[in-house]
């Protein structure tokens, strides 16, 4: 490169660009902002949670409460998660691929759970299974325990989840269309062939783009949950529910550890994401 | 023998085929031919299975192909953007009819592996095998698309405007390669298709559909010189359109009779049309009409002339083809007769 290309891409550079000193402002604000209301609160979490000491740490995290409710947030996020993926998938297939009355109402209904208060959604679980509920005395007759026990708790997790999946889907199953799956079917393949050898390695990627935030919301929820729950110590508290209560009762170490799991989550959700939007971009390159 | 019996389908209020009747013989190569929104791709659709009519029927061989699902009719649909599986390499594309057979029917993998080289070898890309869609081209993308629908050996073929997202040397190309190609393996073929030259070059037979109904079917010499109606002469071919007066047998232009044969059009206003090089030039004074060229252009073999016919009240403005060696210069009255000519009553 010689000196006058040097000063033509100079000169070039300064025209499209703002002045060093607004770029270098502005970018400042931003890392200021970004330390100190994601970076700053997360060191926090580890700092105290290994205030103590790493041995306090691990003792904190395997006290029988503390796994109790390790156990359990698993298991409502395993059930929670796949039910929304069949539930998603199903519905993500219904609005792409067919043109029915009542769409739009159905895509509105999928979008719901994200424009409710998370503590209202609980709520609407305790009015119909609550004892003053709507099916409350029908249930405390046969001895069906939904409120305050598992089933309620993944219950109002699967209604607050429920839009990951599917809204990661309809986008990009409208965009391919089904002029694949008409193709397969008239090569002889039946339904289910097209599905998992058509449908399926063409939205894999928006499968596991749904999956991973659904199963980070699914962990992470605390409103709906906390009304349903009744917060039975042992039984029926979920991680977020059990940071709080640990943090009520000054039991900073121990609050701070199961808090720092779930950061973690955060983190490794992140990293996910970042990847797994790279393959999206990549599978949307013009393919047919 | 395909038979198509009384088809109506119905989109919303609009009707997309109206009481469409059409029987395709064994190892024809037919073509529908039609504007968009003609009814010729829902036509193709509902004989693959891919849709179905509100009324009529449709057999294969005399047996009734509505009983049963696009899955189980074998018939290759070739589709406009190809539809090839993007997460598979050209081979897998190919193999996909052959694996989702029934278990009982299956090849084995090696009866496979040499069937999908076959048609690899037949569409003359086996070199591509591994290579997945995105990195082909328009033109090998569809060839595969073709190869792919020939592996489950269809009884028809069906082809939705094969060429109509390719260029057009593309397109000229692969026109006399399916022509060849159904010359050697003689499938009954469909293809569906807006544009005419496509359809008079490749195809035996051409159905003229508009407005969901079929209003000609002939070879393509027919519906080249004895267009039914008035639309299929201006769809097929350039024409020189008139609108003209039967009175009585005489036929006028802005009043003043012309001295052709109404050929039993009743009276009323109509429309004459004359391919352009069937306009004849002669001197002044000889033919049905008189006009002044007032532009020509000169290119390969013949000479395109504008002229102005002075027709009563009016000029219209008309363009002719000429053989090179009939000197034409701007400002010469020149006279001219339609060998062939056409007169359609009706305004439309």
């Amino acid at each position: 490169m010689n000196a006058q290309q040097i000063s033509l891409s100079t000169a070039r550079e300064d025209l499209r660009t703002e002045p060093r000193i607004i770029r270098v402002v502005i970018i400042a604000i931003a890392v200021t902002f970004l330390t100190v209301f994601v970076v700053l609160p997360l060191v926090v979490v580890f700092a105290q949670a290994f205030s103590k000491g790493i041995l306090a740490y691990f003792s904190a995290l395997s006290e029988p409460e503390a796994l109790s409710a390790i156990k359990l947030t698993l298991m409502v996020a395993a059930i929670s998660v796949g039910l929304n993926l069949v539930f998603g998938v199903i519905a993500a297939w219904a609005i792409a691929k067919f043109e029915f009355r009542g769409k739009t109402f159905l895509i509105s209904l999928i979008d719901l759970p994200f424009s409710v208060s998370p503590v209202i959604s609980g709520l609407v679980f305790v009015l119909m299974f609550g004892a003053q509920g709507f099916w409350g005395p029908w249930l405390q007759a046969n001895d069906v325990h939904i409120l305050f026990a598992v089933p309620g708790i993944a219950l109002a997790t699967i209604f607050v989840t429920f839009p990951f999946v599917a809204r990661a889907l309809i986008p990009l199953m409208q965009e391919q269309g089904a002029q694949e799956e008409e193709a397969a079917i008239s090569l002889g393949a039946s339904g289910l062939q097209t599905f998992f050898r058509v449908t399926l390695p063409n939205i894999k990627w928006g499968v596991l783009y749904g999956v991973l935030l659904c199963n980070a919301r699914a962990m992470g929820e605390f409103g709906a949950v906390s009304v349903v729950s009744g917060h039975i110590r042992g039984e029926t508290n979920t991680m977020p529910l059990l940071v709080e209560i640990l943090y009520n009762e000054y039991q900073f170490v121990a609050s701070f550890a199961i808090a720092s799991l779930l950061a973690m989550l955060a983190l490794i959700t992140l990293v996910a994401k970042t990847i797994l939007e790279r393959h999206l971009d990549e599978g949307q390159l013009p393919g047919d | 023998m395909i038979e198509v019996k009384n088809i109506v389908k119905k989109f919303g209020a609009f009707a997309a085929l109206d009481h469409v009747d059409l029987k395709v013989a064994n190892g024809e190569l037919l073509a529908l031919l039609g504007p968009s929104g003609s009814g010729k791709t829902t036509l193709l659709r509902i004989i693959a299975g891919l849709d179905w009519p509100d009324a009529g029927e449709v057999s294969f061989d005399g047996e009734n192909a509505l009983a049963h699902g696009a899955s189980e009719r074998h018939v290759g649909f070739v589709f406009q953007h190809y539809a090839l599986f993007r997460h598979m390499t050209v081979f897998e594309n190919v193999a996909f009819g052959l694996r989702v057979q029934p278990r009982a029917v299956r090849k084995d993998e090696a009866a496979i592996r040499a069937r999908v080289k076959e048609l690899l070898d037949l569409v003359q890309l086996d070199w591509l095998s591994s290579r997945y869609p995105s990195q082909l081209s328009g033109g090998q993308r569809q060839r595969i698309a073709l190869a792919r629908a020939l592996a489950i050996e269809p009884r028809i073929l069906l082809l939705d405007e094969p060429f109509g997202a390719l260029d057009a040397k593309v397109r000229k190309e692969l026109r006399q390669w399916l022509r060849s190609l159904h010359h050697e393996i003689n499938v009954t073929s469909i293809f569906v298709t807006h544009d005419q030259e496509e359809a008079l070059e490749v195809a035996n037979r051409v159905v003229v559909m508009d407005k969901g109904r079929i209003v000609q079917i002939g070879t393509p010499g027919d519906v080249y010189d004895n267009p039914a109606t008035a639309f299929v002469h201006s769809f097929i071919g350039e024409s020189i359109v008139l609108p003209v007066e039967v009175r009585d047998g005489c036929v006028r232009l802005g009043g003043k009779p012309l001295n052709i044969a109404a050929d039993g059009v009743s009276s009323g206003p109509s429309k004459l049309f004359v391919r352009r090089h069937d306009m004849a030039i002669g001197p002044a004074g000889s033919g049905a009409f008189e006009g002044a060229v007032r532009h020509v252009r000169t290119f390969g073999p013949i000479q395109r002339a504008e002229v102005a016919l002075s027709a009563g009240e009016g000029t219209t403005v008309i363009e002719i083809d000429a053989p090179r060696d009939r000197e034409l210069q701007p400002g010469d009255i020149v006279s001219l007769h339609p060998r062939r000519y056409r007169i359609f009553a009706g305004q439309d």
